[in-house]
C-alpha cells in the first residue's frame, strides 16, 4: 500500500465531487431540510384534538365541563351542535375527531346523586391520537368528578410518575437524533454509490487499472473525500439539532463524533460495495436507495419501536447498522450515556465497518481481474 | 390521434416490461414495502419491557404485578433487588418502565392510607411513554376500586362513556395500511413516468420520436399510460393484501376507490412529467423523484395528523395531492363513506391534478420545442 497513490486517488475523487454541484447541494441541503421539516411538522404530541359538543343540558354544570375541555390545550372545540346526525357528519368527514354529548338531565342527575352519563365518541381511525385522547379525557373526567363529589378522597394507590430523559415528553427530542442516523445512511450510500459505477459507465476504470494503483488503494482513495463530506454533514446536522432545534445534547460530543465516524465508515464501505457490484450508475443508485432507506427508516427503531415487531423482523434489525447508531445517538443526546453502556453498539458498528471494507476490496479485486 | 397514442403506449408498455429489473421494481418492491409497513409500522404499545422492584412482597403487590402482565401491555423482564439496579436497566434500554413497590405497600392499603407506587418511565420515545403511563394508571385505578376502598363509598358522580368509532380495537395497522396505497402508487408512478421520458432523451431516441408526426400532448399521454396502469395494479395489490392478509376492513365501495385513485394519478403523473423536464439522466430523474417524495410524504398526514403541525406547514399540505388522497382512502377503508361525504377532497384533488398536469404539459411542450 502506498500513501502517495492513495493521496493522488483521493485528490482526483475530491475534484470530481467538487465539480458535481448537484450532488454536493443534495448532500447539505437535504439533511437541513429534512431536519427542519421533521422538527416542525412531524410530531407525535397530540394536542388541538378537534372536538364538537352536543350540549342538551345547557346548564352551568355542563358549561363548566365544556370549559374544562376548552381550556385544556389538548382539545379545541370547533363547533356546538344540536343533533346526533351532525355528530355523524362531523366524524365521517373528519372535521372533528371527538364528539361529546351531554344528555339533557345531566345536571339534574348530578344534583340528585344519580350517575350522570356523558357520551363521548372518538374517531379511532387515527389509533395513536385516539389512544392518547382517551388518556386526556380520563384525566379531565377524574378532575371533574373530584370537584363534583366534593370530598377529596385520596386514592388507594398513589401513583408517582417520574419521566426520565425527556420529562416534557416532546417527540421532537426523540425523532431528531434518530433522524440524523437515517439521513446519514441514505445520503452517504447514495453519494458514494456513484463513485465506482461512474468509472465503469465512462470506461475510465480501464485507465485506472492500467496505472499501478492497487484495489485497496482505490477503495481507500475513494473513501477519504466522501468521508470528509459525510463527516461535515454529521457535524452540520448535530449543530442544527442542538442550536436551531434546541434538542438537548447531554452526553459526550467527542464520543458522539467518534461513533459517527465509525458508522460513516461502514455506510461508505457498503455504498462502495454496491457501486463496485453494479453495472451502471442507475442500478447503483437504485440499489443504494432500496437497501439504505427502507431498512434504516423502518427497522432501526427510529419511529417504530423494535420490541413491537414480529420476532422474525426483530431478528433482522440486528443486521441493520442504523439500529445501533440510533441507539447511540439517542443515548448520547438524551440519556447522557457513553461507552460503558453502549459498548456492544460500538463494537458491532466497528466489526460491520471492517467486514464491509474487506468485502469491497475483495469484490473490486475480482471485478478488475 | 388516438391511433398514435395507442401505438406509443404499446411501445412504452413493451419497453417497460422488457427489463427484469424493472418488473421487480414495479411489482416486487411494493410487496416488500407493504409487508414491511404492515408488520413494522405500528404505534400500538404492548409488551412494554418492565422492571418490577418489590420491597413489599405481599399478596397485594403480587396481584398488581399479575394484573400488569395479564393486561398484555407489560412484560416484566427484570426483577431487580434494589433501586440502585434500576438506573443501569433503564440507561441500557433493557426496560422502558420500572415500578417500585414500597415496603409498606400492603400495610398502607390495609390501614386505608394511600399506598405509594413509584413509576419510572424512559421518556425518550415520548409516544410510548405517554401511552404506557396511561395504562399503568388505568390498571392501578381499577385495582384501587377492586380493593373496595373509600372511593367505592362515594359513587362516581359522572360516568364518562367512551365509544371508539371506525376502528374500535384501535389497531394502528388499520390506519397505516390504507395510507401505504398512496405511498406506493406515488413512489412507483413518479419514478416510472419521469424515467420513461428521460430514457428517450438519454438514449437519443427522443429525436427519432420527434420526427414522427406525434404531437407533444400525444407523447405525454402515451408516456403516462403504462405508469397509470401500474398505479392501478399496485393499488389493487395493496388493497387485496391488506384485506386478506392483514385483515384491514374495507367498508366503502371499491369502484369509488378506483375513481379516487384515477383522480390521484392525475397529480402524480403530472408531477412525474414535471420532474422529467428537470432531469438530464435517468439517474437524476430517480433522485429527483425520491427527494420530492420525502417531504411530500412528511407533509401529508401519512404518519402524523395534519392538525398537530404548525400553521405554516398546515398551509403547505393544501398543495399536496397526498393530503386529499389519504383522507379519501382512509374514509373508504375505515369509515365506509363515499362521494357524498368525500366530495370536497375529490374535487380539490381533481382541480389540483388538472393544474399540475397543465403546468407540466406546458413545460414539457416547451422543452420539446
Amino acid at each position: 500500500m502506498s500513501f502517495l497513490r492513495i493521496k493522488a486517488m483521493a485528490r482526483k475523487e475530491w475534484i470530481q465531487i467538487r465539480r458535481d454541484h448537484l450532488s454536493l447541494a443534495m448532500a447539505f441541503a437535504l439533511p437541513a431540510m429534512l431536519l427542519v421539516i421533521y422538527a416542525y411538522a412531524i410530531t407525535f404530541d397530540v394536542d388541538n384534538i378537534l372536538t364538537v359538543i352536543y350540549d342538551q343540558d345547557k346548564s352551568s354544570t355542563s358549561r363548566d365541563l365544556i370549559a374544562r375541555f376548552a381550556e385544556s390545550k389538548y382539545f379545541s372545540i370547533v363547533a356546538s351542535i344540536d343533533s346526533y346526525g351532525e355528530i355523524d357528519r362531523y366524524l365521517d368527514s373528519g372535521r372533528a375527531k371527538v364528539a361529546i354529548t351531554i344528555p339533557s338531565d345531566f345536571s339534574k342527575d348530578l344534583r340528585t346523586g344519580r350517575p350522570a352519563a356523558i357520551e363521548i365518541a372518538i374517531d379511532g381511525s387515527e389509533s395513536n391520537t385516539a389512544t392518547i385522547a382517551q388518556g386526556y379525557i380520563a384525566g379531565i373526567a377524574e378532575a371533574f368528578n373530584r370537584r363534583e363529589s366534593g370530598v377529596s378522597v385520596s386514592p388507594v394507590i398513589d401513583l408517582r410518575n417520574r419521566v426520565w430523559y425527556n420529562p416534557e415528553l416532546k417527540s421532537r427530542n426523540f425523532l431528531i437524533p434518530g433522524l440524523i442516523a437515517i439521513i446519514m445512511s441514505v445520503i452517504i450510500s447514495l453519494l458514494i454509490s456513484l463513485a465506482v459505477s461512474r468509472e465503469w459507465d465512462r470506461g475510465t476504470m480501464e485507465q485506472l487499472i492500467s496505472t499501478p494503483v492497487k484495489p485497496v488503494e482505490i477503495v481507500i482513495g475513494k473513501l477519504v473525500p466522501y468521508f470528509v463530506v459525510g463527516f461535515a454533514d454529521t457535524v452540520m446536522s448535530v449543530l442544527i439539532a442542538t442550536l436551531l432545534l434546541r434538542v438537548p445534547l447531554r452526553g459526550g460530543v467527542l464520543f458522539l463524533l467518534l461513533v459517527s465516524a465509525i458508522f460513516l465508515f461502514g455506510g461508505l464501505c457498503f455504498g462502495l460495495l454496491i457501486s463496485i457490484g453494479a453495472r451502471n450508475q442507475l442500478t447503483a443508485s437504485q440499489i443504494a436507495m432500496l437497501t439504505s432507506f427502507l431498512p434504516s427508516f423502518l427497522l432501526s427503531g427510529f419511529v417504530f419501536t423494535i420490541s413491537n415487531m414480529p420476532a422474525v423482523l426483530q431478528g433482522v434489525t440486528y443486521l441493520v447498522p442504523a439500529r445501533y447508531f440510533v441507539s447511540v445517538l439517542i443515548g448520547v443526546f438524551l440519556k447522557a450515556i457513553g461507552f460503558n453502556v453502549l459498548f456492544t453498539e460500538v463494537i458491532f458498528l466497528s466489526l460491520y465497518g471492517s467486514a464491509v471494507f474487506l468485502l469491497a476490496v475483495k469484490k473490486l479485486q475480482k471485478r478488475i481481474e | 390521434m388516438f391511433e398514435r397514442i395507442w401505438y406509443l403506449a404499446v411501445k412504452e408498455f413493451i419497453e417497460t416490461f422488457r427489463l427484469r429489473r424493472r418488473v421487480f421494481f414495479i411489482f416486487v418492491a411494493p410487496v416488500i414495502q407493504l409487508f414491511m409497513f404492515g408488520y413494522v409500522a405500528t404505534m400500538d404499545v404492548n409488551n412494554v419491557s418492565t422492571a418490577w422492584l418489590d420491597y413489599d412482597k405481599s399478596t397485594e403487590s403480587r396481584e398488581l404485578a399479575r394484573r400488569l402482565e395479564a393486561s398484555g401491555y407489560f412484560t416484566i423482564v427484570a426483577r431487580p433487588a434494589s433501586s440502585k439496579e434500576i438506573a443501569p436497566l433503564v440507561d441500557g434500554g433493557k426496560v422502558l418502565l420500572a415500578i417500585e413497590v414500597n415496603r409498606d405497600f400492603s400495610k398502607d392499603i390495609k390501614k386505608g392510607r394511600p399506598a405509594q407506587l413509584q413509576v419510572i418511565v424512559d421518556g425518550t420515545d415520548s409516544n410510548t411513554a405517554l401511552i404506557a403511563m396511561n395504562y399503568v394508571s388505568q390498571i392501578a385505578a381499577r385495582y384501587s376500586t377492586d380493593l373496595g376502598a373509600p372511593i367505592k363509598a362515594t359513587a362516581v358522580p359522572a360516568d364518562f362513556r367512551l365509544r371508539v368509532w371506525y376502528n374500535p380495537d384501535l389497531r394502528s395497522r388499520n390506519y397505516f395500511l390504507p395510507g401505504v396505497i398512496a405511498l406506493i402508487v406515488m413512489l412507483t408512478c413518479l419514478m416510472l413516468t419521469s424515467m420513461a421520458v428521460v430514457r428517450e432523451r438519454e438514449t437519443g431516441t427522443m429525436e427519432q420520436l420527434m420526427v414522427t408526426p406525434i404531437r407533444p400532448l400525444e407523447l405525454m399521454l402515451g408516456k403516462t399510460m403504462t405508469p397509470a396502469l401500474v398505479g392501478f395494479v399496485d393499488m389493487l395489490m395493496v388493497t387485496i393484501a391488506g384485506v386478506l392478509w392483514f385483515h384491514v376492513p374495507i367498508k366503502g365501495a371499491l369502484p369509488f376507490l378506483f375513481l379516487a385513485t384515477g383522480v390521484y394519478l392525475l397529480s402524480v403523473l403530472g408531477i412525474g412529467l414535471f420532474l422529467s423536464t428537470l432531469s438530464k439522466t435517468q439517474q437524476q430523474a430517480m433522485m429527483a423523484s425520491f427527494f420530492f417524495f420525502q417531504p411530500a410524504i412528511l407533509l401529508s398526514g401519512f404518519a402524523t395528523p395534519v392538525e398537530s403541525m404548525p400553521r405554516i406547514f398546515q398551509y403547505i399540505t393544501y398543495v399536496s395531492p397526498l393530503r386529499y388522497f389519504l383522507v379519501i382512502v382512509r374514509g373508504i377503508f375505515l369509515k365506509g363513506v363515499g362521494f357524498d361525504v368525500l366530495w370536497p377532497q375529490v374535487l380539490s384533488l381533481f382541480i389540483l391534478g388538472m393544474l399540475i398536469f397543465l403546468f407540466s404539459a406546458l413545460r414539457f411542450k416547451k422543452r420539446l420545442e
